[in-house]
């Protein structure tokens, strides 16, 4: 059932090779243009990408974390995140406990993020985890986590840092081509080969404007592919697709974007954080699908197991499938579970409050607010810079002590 | 000479696959003892919260007494069912999952208790691990599955056969109630 993650991994060398190939092809064609020496191009092509590779290996999760403003919290903070995204890493079988992380956002978002699943971790938007009941939360904790466990987060690095040289390489080359255009193309046409020069020239023109394009594409295709069977394996995971298709419901009515994300790190959220609301956009250039599709796939499936997805994928879409031939073999027929008791189609308002409550609480807390409980009932917040013995409680005026 | 060349690659090629054969079923036997491992500390950790929940609503029903013994009853029959094979965990475990639903059906009718800050970090408590006991039973049983196509399915089940894998014991739990009600419900 988990044989997925293998073909998987063959799917991916392919084409970050693909990806691989159209940067030294550029490098190389680079290198011929600027000093006539294709190698050289070549281990400039190489020097870039593997300094952004170590980068993006070493620091790349922390660096992720901090833009986004995420905070790590334990156990205590929120026992009930936590002991989501521990049920969920039982369910995939996964080794080692990813952290957990917050950020302090009210737009409807998460995403996971780390290099290898022993070294993992799972953000969410303080505003989602306020919105989602306990189900829910198990379905986009489901995704995320299977996004570790697919090692969906290493492919998506690697493939973003390719894409990133191939980016960086075009658009360095096409500004000092400009520059170097006049004296460059006078010296070489003095050494004769006119011809062959031409056809350098054009080929690098040519590739310095594909490459990045192609390169988007094969990522957005690839990250696309990915939600898809984040998808199926959340629904495998929680065995309640319905969960996740309601927590899609609950972020595609949301139109606050997230303010921390942007381009490079659009793919590890789990809707795109771009996406404007009301508007469907399927098409190349999205690293996410449609959201409404997702949730229609969810909706249509009869079982739980990957076939089952696979199943209302094609119902839903039409044509060739997504999951992997090696994950549908042998897996046996999954149940669906019942909803859990708190899953209500319609919410209790008191529901609604308790959850903001918890949810506001945590990050008072995380910005290291004191709490002093008044006799009155109010729990007043205390800075930390707060100085003062005592705060006089804002409702009926009693003066307590710190 | 051609002849030993190829009775020599045939040696080959048998060798690889009973080692690649081998080293999956060593593979798929560890993931099932970790798996079952997981469900193991689940299943303590239900036992361990048990006493602290029953001693928790204690003072609130007055009028339950019988629910509560039945729980712990049950714990402690599950908890000396701990040795035993996985189909006679699976019936006392079940029994406990039953018993504690029936508890958890009557707080229902005590307000008091739901306002009980302890109550409330038990219950989230509760209804987790319920969630993590079964999930993992679920990465058991497919773990188990999976180790037992391996076992049967030719070439790996003649090696199976001979270095003496067999095949896992799936863990069900058996009471039907338990089935229904997995989840905890105090709304």
């Amino acid at each position: 059932m988990w044989e997925q993650i293998r073909s998987n991994q063959m799917k991916s060398a392919m084409l970050v090779g693909l990806m691989g190939a159209l940067l030294l092809l550029l490098g190389f064609f680079l290198g011929l243009f600027f000093f006539g020496n294709g190698i050289a191009g070549l281990i400039i092509a190489l020097v870039v990408w593997g300094i952004m590779n170590l980068v993006a290996f070493f620091q790349g999760d922390s660096i992720l974390l901090a833009i986004a403003g995420a905070r790590k919290i334990s156990r205590d903070d929120h026992p009930r995140l936590y002991n989501v995204v521990e049920e969920m890493k039982i369910a995939s079988g996964l080794e080692k406990m990813p952290d957990v992380y917050i950020i302090d956002d009210p737009a409807l978002n998460a995403f996971a993020t780390g290099r290898d699943p022993s070294q993992a971790s799972v953000a969410i938007t303080s505003g989602l985890l306020q919105k989602l009941n306990r189900d829910e939360l198990q379905g986009v904790i489901g995704h995320e986590v299977s996004h570790i466990k697919n090692r969906d987060v290493l492919l998506m690095v690697l493939l973003s840092v390719t894409l990133g040289s191939v980016v960086i390489l075009a658009w360095y080359a096409s500004r000092f081509m400009f520059l170097a255009g006049v004296s460059g193309s006078r010296r070489r046409s003095s050494s004769g080969g006119g011809g062959a020069q031409l056809i350098i020239i054009l080929v690098g023109v040519i590739l310095m404007i594909l490459a990045p394009i192609a390169s988007q594409l094969i990522y957005f295709a690839v990250s696309r592919r990915r939600e898809y069977l984040a998808d199926a394996s959340s629904a495998l995971y929680t065995r309640y697709p319905e969960g996740l298709a309601s927590a899609l419901e609950k972020l595609a009515t949301s139109d606050t974007n997230v303010k921390t994300a942007n381009r490079a790190t659009a793919p590890m959220y789990i809707i795109n954080p771009f996406q404007k609301k009301g508007m469907s956009i399927e098409s190349l250039t999205s690293t996410h699908p449609p959201i409404g599709e997702r949730i229609r796939i969810l909706r249509c499936m009869a079982g739980a197991s990957m076939a089952d997805y696979e199943q209302a994928y094609r119902q839903t879409k039409g044509g060739a499938g997504i999951v992997p031939a090696s994950a549908l073999t042998g897996a046996g027929t999954v149940a669906l579970r019942a909803p859990s008791p708190e899953a209500k189609p319609v919410e209790e308002l008191p529901q609604r409050v308790e959850r903001a409550r918890e949810t506001s609480d945590l990050m008072w807390r995380l910005s290291n607010y004191r709490t002093v409980p008044c006799e009155c009932g109010t729990t007043l917040k205390v800075s930390s810079n707060y100085r003062a013995p005592t705060v006089r409680c804002p409702h009926c005026g009693r003066i307590n002590p710190v | 000479m051609i002849a030993v060349w190829v009775t020599i690659g045939i040696i080959v090629i048998l060798l690889i696959i009973f080692v690649v054969a081998y080293n999956s079923l060593v593979r798929l036997r560890n993931q099932t003892k970790n798996a079952w491992a997981q469900i193991d500390v689940q299943l303590k950790r239900r036992h361990d919260l048990i006493p602290n929940l029953v001693e928790t609503v204690r003072g609130y029903m007055k009028f339950e007494r019988e629910t509560l013994e039945a729980v712990t009853k049950a714990r402690n029959i599950a908890v000396q069912a701990s040795s035993s094979g996985a189909a006679e965990r699976g019936k006392a475990e079940g029994e406990l999952s039953g018993a504690l639903s029936r508890l958890l059906a009557v707080v229902e009718r005590y307000p008091d208790l739901k306002a009980n800050q302890n109550f409330l970090a038990l219950q989230e408590e509760l209804t987790s691990t319920e969630n993590k006991i079964s999930f993992s039973r679920q990465y058991y049983n497919d773990s188990v599955l999976r180790y037992n196509n391996q076992t049967q399915m030719f070439p790996s089940s003649i090696i199976a056969g001979m270095t003496g894998f067999k095949p896992g014991e799936f863990f069900e739990v058996t009471v039907a109630e338990e089935r229904e009600a997995p989840k905890v419900s105090f709304t």
